[in-house]
């Protein structure tokens, strides 16, 4: 099994082998994060660009180290300050980006299939890194190795993903992830976040946290906005954390050893408890440094997959 | 200048008839349809293995100009019209002046007498600006010659004056077409509400967006008498509504697209702003009931609803693209294609669709190939290929849905008012 594709752009788009494969490349990268110089040549003399149009700090700083310790230059291009802001089209950028020879561009766009469009446009790797509510494939894909890191494996795991499941790009991806290797998922959120026909992607649906809970080896906790412009259909900040947030009281009635995640930035008191979060359950700083490790695997396997091309 | 179109497969849907004959057009008009005319003709088109039919009488098309001729314009339009064996457009208001007074009118009408190649009528806005505020002087718009009223691309949402409009519409005897479409549903989506908005995490339009509105403007339309003409049908239950108001006998006609009888929801998987349109293409199951309402009736027409829009509005993010197709010419292939082949219609029934029923639905005399009318037609190689290809398009605009496509259904001839305005 090796990599052919030039891009990641969502985990919809893999297969089983292809997100195992990141996996056992992410497996081995990690441990280059522990050394005293943390740093191995893999893509030394490799452009990656950082193409920012929503501001993050977690997710361009995580692809910043994680090609750093690849041997990569990165450049960040922040839209407020760039062309960008002049009106220049988004397939225009992507195209001066592959005119400086950069090779790979990773992109958080604020619209939906952003990615897939600048990909087809593009000679050079696009790696998806959040596009409007469609995928944000490796914050997924960290997310799974967490949890294979530390329960063993996927396989037949029930994992419950909790919170705006309509409007998260998070949620779409690990449900693609999890269900590809086999999980049982289980999405919760109350009627009005859970977008239509979901089912059909092999989860089941749910709006009691407790029902969703009871049976579950890990909770992903999904990040909730309460300012985006549907905001009048949005339960209020308290109602939320009285029906779905993830408290100790909640946690004491789910199996003892249940995973707890979250991918940040965490509203404490909205989503889940301090003490959740700090908690012997949670795993969300571990999340933070597997991140790493994922995205170096990412990086490695798409240059990959263009060299062995041209 | 006369023409005979000797030899070929002819259908009028008006006289029932599907028979190998030839024509004989003279002076603008159809003069003689026989067996084996033996007249002296200015040219002769050898029809044999071809179907002769009357040209399409497309009842939805954005011309753009006045005001985007960046996107399209009479004469680029109305050429594209030729090559689609299109004859007659009824053009939408939505122009930059909107059509809502005699003096935008007039302005188009003396483009349309510069640069029109095939027949273009005019049809005036329902409220001023479209605005849905106001309404328009509909007796001087009559007066203007416009054929029928409509704010295309918007619905008015007050059922005061829609109500008022229907009224003034059946006084001044004019019919007017509704974009059904409740914006307070639809908000801002931008494709069909599904399992693939889901999948996209892209905001979903509803059928009852659509099928709500119908209901309205059905119900209003009886209310004041009037006669209404649904643009743009897309869905199940749309079809279900209109299907029963025309068994009580309202005055109701419809229309759908080239694209909700052979395209769903599936093709947005990849993100391609050329399958971006308003209605959104829908499920299959919305597609079969579409196919259903044409082979029974219940749809009367096919429009292209001819959207043309530039690259600089099509090839950018998904969400901010424009909604709209070219169709102008790919119509014909693709009804030859999904519906003839498929055999869904027949010969006679497809130009019933095209020609005959657009002509009755606007009051025109068109539409058959009958003599003493005007010569409209089209003479097609109803079995020959063709791959739709952007640079062979000769539309301003290449924002066609069928791009890549192999359709069946080569326009040989189009000849509109006796003169051939296209030759392949």
């Amino acid at each position: 099994m090796f990599w052919t594709k030039k891009d990641l752009l969502g985990l919809e788009y893999l297969t089983q082998e292809e997100i195992e494969l990141i996996l056992d490349t992410a497996d081995s990268f990690k441990e280059v994060s522990t050394r005293e110089i943390k740093k191995v040549p893999a893509l030394r003399g490799k452009t990656a660009v950082n193409l920012f149009y929503e501001p993050s700090t977690r997710t361009r700083v995580s692809f910043e180290v994680a090609a750093k310790r690849l041997s990569a230059d990165v450049i960040n291009i922040a839209t407020e300050t760039s062309s960008v802001r002049k009106g220049e089209t988004l397939i225009d950028t992507g195209k001066n980006i592959q005119a400086l020879k950069a090779d790979i561009i990773i992109m958080r766009h604020n619209c939906s299939g952003a990615a897939n469009m600048l990909a087809r446009a593009l000679d050079i790797s696009v790696v998806n890194a959040g596009d409007g509510w469609h995928e944000h494939p490796t914050q997924a894909l960290l997310d799974i190795f967490t949890l294979k890191e530390k329960l063993g494996k996927i396989k037949g795991l029930n994992v419950t993903i909790v919170g705006d499941i309509a409007h998260s790009r998070v949620a779409r991806s690990n449900i693609w992830g999890l269900t590809k290797l086999g999980a049982n998922v289980t999405v919760c959120a109350p009627e009005m976040l859970l977008p239509v026909g979901i089912e059909k992607t092999g989860v089941r649906a749910s709006s009691s946290i407790d029902e969703a809970l009871k049976n579950a080896d890990a909770v992903n906790v999904l990040r909730m906005q309460f300012e985006r412009d549907e905001g009048a259909a949005f339960p209020e900040q308290l109602d939320y954390f009285k029906r779905f947030g993830i408290t100790g009281e909640r946690l004491a009635k789910a199996k003892k050893d249940i995973v707890v995640m979250h991918p940040g930035p965490i509203n404490r008191g909205i989503e889940m408890s301090s003490e959740v979060a700090d908690g012997a359950n949670s795993v969300i700083l571990e999340q933070v440094t597997n991140g790493i490790a994922v995205r170096m695997a990412v990086l490695f396997l798409v240059a990959q997959a263009r060299e062995a091309k041209t | 200048m006369s023409i005979l179109v000797k030899g070929g497969r002819v259908i009028d849907p008006a006289k029932k008839i599907d028979a190998l004959l030839d024509i004989l057009i003279e002076d603008k008009k159809i003069s003689k349809v026989a067996k084996n005319i033996k007249a002296q003709a200015d040219s002769v088109i050898d029809a044999a293995g071809k179907i002769v039919a009357p040209g399409i009488i497309d009842m939805h098309v954005h011309l753009r100009q006045p005001g985007r001729e960046d996107k399209e314009t009479v004469a680029t339009a109305t050429a594209a019209a030729a090559k689609g064996g299109v004859t007659t457009v009824l053009a939408m208001p939505n122009t930059n002046p909107a059509m809502d007074c005699a003096e935008s009118i007039e302005l188009l009408k003396g483009i349309i007498r510069k640069d029109a190649k095939v027949n273009v009528l005019i049809c005036g806005a329902i409220t001023k600006a479209r605005l849905g505020k106001e309404l328009c002087e509909i007796p001087a718009l009559k007066k203007s010659g416009v054929y029928a009223i409509s704010d295309d691309g918007c619905s008015v949402d007050s059922d005061e004056l829609m109500l008022e409009a229907f009224k003034k519409a059946s006084q001044a005897g004019i019919l007017t077409i509704c974009h059904s479409e409740d914006k307070k549903l639809s908000g801002k989506g931008v494709i069909n509400l599904g399992f693939n908005s889901t999948r996209l995490g892209l905001r979903g339009i509803s059928n009852a967006s659509e099928y709500k509105r119908i209901e309205r403007d059905i119900e209003l339309a009886e209310k004041a008498g009037a006669a209404v003409h649904i643009a743009h049908v897309s869905c199940r239950e749309s079809v279900e509504i209109i299907s029963k108001a025309k068994k009580k006998g309202i005055k109701v006609t419809c229309e759908t697209t080239p694209h909700y009888f052979s395209l769903t929801e599936d093709a947005l998987l990849g993100y391609d702003t050329n399958m971006k349109m308003n209605p959104p293409l829908r499920s299959k199951e919305d597609l079969a009931a579409i196919k259903q309402g044409l082979k029974d009736g219940t749809i009367d027409a096919i429009a292209s609803d001819h959207a043309p829009h530039t690259e600089n509005e099509k090839d950018i993010e998904f969400e901010r693209a424009e909604f709209g197709v070219v169709g102008l010419e790919t119509e014909l292939a693709v009804g030859v294609t999904e519906l003839v082949h498929l055999k869904v219609l027949d010969w006679g029934k497809l130009f019933e669709k095209f020609s005959l029923n657009p002509a009755r639905i606007l009051g025109i005399d068109k539409g058959t190939l009958s003599e003493g009318k005007a010569a409209d037609i089209v003479v097609i190689s109803s079995e020959e290929e063709w791959e739709v290809r952007k640079s062979e398009l000769i539309s301003k605009s290449k924002n066609c849905a069928f791009l890549g496509r192999i359709l069946k259904g080569v326009v040989d001839y189009t000849i509109c008012n006796g003169k051939i305005v296209y030759k392949k």
